[in-house]
């Protein structure tokens, strides 16, 4: 087997090596990448940046732990957006592991709220954030397109309480909020097809202003529905989160993320390029 | 005497014209009286207030619209917004239903159909509208007419839908008489699906090899309708695993997938004349977490070593790595799934993929009943109507005929 | 009967639903409501028979000690321990206390979420693979479909210095009209055979849900 006929055919042990080995480096050495801001994504950032206090904003965390390193960024930058800017939150988690992955980030962002901070010009101050008042979290329930459909009628149809128990109406947060139309916009995170039960059962029936934040590879499926208006932001990926960490000057973990891929895409695109120098030398060779 | 007294009155009238003309010259003292300066007037009032019924909702909604104001121009201090209020009769009290920015001439006055809510509105009772200006001081405003009354109601047909509609029973018209076509002995023709051909060979392939196959249907629930075409496919693989005896495993991800499997699987071994070869435990639910059914599937394929993976149904993103662990077992994969996103994975590592739609026609190409066939010819011809449509559309949005796009627009409520 | 009844269910629900669709009268919102509430009670009940399900094959194999019957027992003790910690013990038995329980928060911050992750993580290594595999330039679709993916891959690239925009504008345009044009199809093909297949339940033609005719 000459060399070009290994280049070929390199064991795919090699590829899982190397590949993990510059994940590991470019995580331990750190150095700052450039990103771009795209429009989609900017749009979502300044839909809320321009909202007043008081103000309410639906936030869908309908992804499980297997989506954490995508997701979580983004749900962190956004939520801290808001708190900090003194809206409201009502939180559902429409995936079986989703309450989980709600309950830690409330909680992580909550205790970033405890510290003063200085975003974009603007300082704001520590403050506490109170169940019940700041936020609410509905939590889960099954059969995701029921529930997205039913809080279109009265959040209280498939949540009469919240996730801890408590009912909704004693909730000084939930007075006179019914339905999706107190809500600003809806925001959902999510790496699963709920995403397509908001769009069907939610923005086309209420036709609230839906914003996405999903995984990198679900990301080119939904620019059909941000072309046409039904979505009017989205977030996609490690990249999506890091742009809008960076619109935000809140840097967190997809901004370091951001250098991994970038390295690991370097990767894959030179095992193409060896494969292919590979395939054509060789395919030559034989017509030869 | 009476000079004496004289010149001490002129002295006294001096020293008083004096003074008096001392307290004219000096500034007033700051006494701390009240100014009044003239109360500023009031804006323009809105004009051609008309509320009606709130179209296709369920009722408790009234839609007010009016002129703005006069004084509601770019650049005007007067006019700071609107405020909607409303009572139950003319004479009021009238209360606020909300405000509205300068600019705007409609409200939605949504309330709620609970009798128990504080925003409860009643259908089919009189209510009264007013729209009043606000300047800048609160005090000062300018009310409107009073309209009404208007009454709220909820409406039988959702007029927006109407298009939704239209399609529906074309399509449904359609279907059927194609299907009756088909069912009177007309020769439908569907294009070969290399997928399900396949299907035949790797059942073949796995009874030579003595290995089972393993069938995967999806993540989605018994409501989806890929993994109910699934259920189909799956129908037809064990009756033909029990004709050749081998072996069939079936991972589930839903419990009520897993019944309706079992149940399907039981039934084709009983046609395949094999109900003793039939053992329960081939179809068993694993979990209901992503990861943890792809962790345990995985294991499956590399302890079972199956001949052939088959994958229909609804995947997300375990696609790959289910697709990439049966490549590594060695084993023959067929896919299909509608997950868009999905399909590329599939493709690069499976054998065969069903894309989108294949999926659902390979319960007609597999049984070739006349019913089955008669629905995808059906979707065929729906496909060129909305292929033409979309022609037109696209000379339309150049030529400016808005009103044939407006045709296909389904506004939501 | 066995077959009738369930095909007339369908057909009466199914029939009502679609009518629901089109009414946005009170009542109507009412049957959607009612039926909605139904569907979580067969579907807690099919989570009893999925569990029941799992903990008869996991016993079987372990009373059997089929081939890794270790695997099984593993899988009864997670189940077990989850369900344990899960209760609320101190305020009301009878209470999930789900993630407000230590050792259930400690189970899923600490196990749950780390095995998930590293699973998800598996799909980095296998687009690798898979990509060095499948985009090699056997044709002239196939060479444009790599260069397309290259061009996508590297298009938020800063060290491609002034190409950078370019390769932005291309992966753009590459996302929002062939790719946007493609997945329309697929989608409206898609859509077409959902139609389709609910129609033909509906009416009773497709029926491989029901098992044996």
């Amino acid at each position: 087997m000459n060399i070009f006929e290994r280049m070929m055919s390199v064991d795919r042990r090699w590829v899982f090596l190397f590949l993990a080995l510059v994940c590991v480096i470019t995580y331990k050495v750190d150095f700052p990448v450039e990103v771009r801001v795209t429009e989609e994504v900017r749009k979502i950032h300044n839909f809320i940046d321009t909202l007043k206090p008081g103000d309410y904003i639906f936030v869908a965390i309908d992804y499980d732990p297997n989506s954490l390193a995508e997701l979580h960024p983004m749900t962190y930058a956004i939520v801290e957006q808001a708190w900090r800017k003194n809206l409201k939150i009502v939180f559902t988690a429409l995936s079986q592991n989703g309450p989980g992955m709600a309950d830690q980030a409330i909680r992580d962002i909550s205790d970033s709220l405890r510290l003063p901070k200085t975003y974009n010009g603007v300082t704001y101050p520590a403050r506490d954030i109170v169940n019940g008042i700041d936020y609410i979290f509905l939590g889960y329930k099954p059969y995701p397109a029921l529930v997205i459909a039913g809080m279109g009628q009265n959040f209280r149809l498939p949540f009469p309480t919240d996730y801890y128990g408590t009912p909704l109406d004693s909730l000084p947060m939930m007075r006179g909020i019914q339905n999706y139309n107190q809500m600003k916009c809806v925001v959902d995170i999510s790496g699963t097809s709920g995403i397509d039960m908001w769009i069907a059962y939610g923005q086309t029936r209420y036709g609230f202003p839906l914003a996405l934040g999903l995984t990198g590879v679900m990301a080119a499926d939904y620019y059909p529905y941000l072309n046409s208006g039904q979505v009017f932001g989205m977030m996609g990926g490690i990249l999506g989160a890091a742009q809008y960490e960076k619109l935000a000057q809140n840097p967190g973990n997809a901004l370091d993320m951001m250098r991994i891929q970038l390295y690991a895409h370097m990767v894959i695109i030179l095992f193409i390029i060896i494969g292919n120098i590979g395939f054509l030398v060789s395919r030559r060779a034989k017509n030869q | 005497m009476k000079e004496i007294l004289m010149v001490f009155l002129a002295l006294l009238l001096a020293g008083g014209i004096s003074s008096a003309g001392a307290q004219e010259s000096a500034p007033p003292p700051d006494t701390g009286t009240l100014v009044v300066t003239p109360a500023p007037a009031p804006p323009a009032p809105v004009t051609n207030l008309n509320a009606k019924d709130k179209p296709n909702d369920h009722g408790a909604g009234v839609v007010v619209t009016w002129t703005p104001s006069a004084d509601d121009v770019v650049g005007s201090t007067r006019v700071f917004g609107y405020a909607i209020l409303r009572a139950a009769t003319p004479e009021g009290p009238f209360l606020e239903r909300g405000k509205v920015p300068i600019g705007e001439g409609v409200f939605e006055d949504q309330g709620s159909l609970d009798e128990v809510s504080p925003d409860y509105m009643a259908d089919h009772v009189d209510y009264y509208y007013k729209v009043r200006v606000i300047s800048p001081d609160t005090t000062v405003y300018a009310d409107s007419e009073i309209f009404g009354p208007v009454q709220c109601f909820g409406q039988w047909f959702n007029t927006n839908k109407l298009p939704v509609l239209i399609f529906v029973l074309c399509f449904t018209t359609l279907a059927i008489f194609f299907i009756t076509h088909a069912r009177r002995g007309a020769e439908l023709y569907i294009r070969p699906l290399a997928g399900i051909e396949a299907v035949d060979e790797a059942i073949g392939r796995a009874t030579e090899m003595g290995r089972p196959i393993l069938y995967v249907l999806g993540l989605g629930t018994a409501a989806e309708i890929a993994t109910i075409a699934s259920f189909t496919i799956l129908g037809r693989v064990a009756k033909k695993v029990a004709e050749y005896q081998t072996g069939i495993i079936v991972p589930c991800y839903d419990p009520i997938v897993m019944t309706v499997a079992q149940e399907t699987v039981k039934a084709s071994y009983l046609d395949a004349g094999r109900p003793d070869a039939y053992n329960e435990d081939m179809v068993y639910f694993v979990t209901q977490s992503q990861f943890a059914y792809v962790a345990a599937v995985n294991g499956t394929m590399l302890r079972e070593l199956p001949a052939t993976n088959i994958y229909m149904g609804k995947f997300f993103a375990e696609s790959l790595i289910l697709a990439e662990t049966g490549a590594l077992a060695g084993s023959i994969q067929i896919a299909g799934t509608d997950e868009v996103a999905q399909i590329p994975f599939f493709v690069v590592a499976c054998d065969y993929t069903l894309i989108g739609e294949e999926l659902y026609a390979a319960s007609a190409y597999l049984g070739r009943e006349p019913v089955l066939l008669g629905s995808l010819k059906a979707q065929d011809y729906a496909k060129a109507a909305i292929m033409i449509m979309a022609v037109i559309g696209f000379v339309a949005a150049i030529v400016g005929w808005d009103w044939y796009v407006n045709l296909f627009n389904v506004p939501s409520n | 009967m066995k077959r009738q009844i369930p095909l007339a269910l369908v057909f009466i629900f199914g029939v009502i639903l679609i009518i629901q669709y089109f009414v946005p009268h009170e009542k109507s919102e009412w049957i959607f409501e009612f039926l909605m509430d139904w569907i979580y009670i067969i579907g807690i009940f099919a989570l009893a028979l999925g569990i029941w399900s799992l903990i008869r094959v996991s016993w079987d194999k372990i009373r059997l000690r089929r081939e890794n019957w270790q695997y099984s027992v593993v899988a009864l003790l997670g189940l077990t321990a989850m369900i344990f910690f899960g209760f609320d013990y101190f305020r009301n038995f009878f209470n999930a206390a789900g993630l407000q329980n230590f050792m259930f928060r400690h189970f899923f911050d600490y196990v749950m979420i780390p095995i998930q992750s590293t699973m998800f993580s598996l799909l980095a290594f296998f687009i690798a693979s898979a990509s060095y595999r499948a985009f090699r330039a056997r044709s002239l679709l196939a060479s444009l479909l790599l260069l397309a993916a290259l061009i996508v891959m590297i298009r938020f690239n800063p060290y491609f210095g002034p190409l950078t925009a370019y390769l932005e504008q291309t992966a753009s345009w590459l996302l929002n009209v062939p790719n946007l044009a493609a997945k329309r199809a697929i989608v409206i093909g898609v859509g077409l055979g959902i139609v389709a297949t609910a129609l033909k339940v509906i009416l009773g033609i497709e029926r491989a849900y029901l098992g044996k005719d």
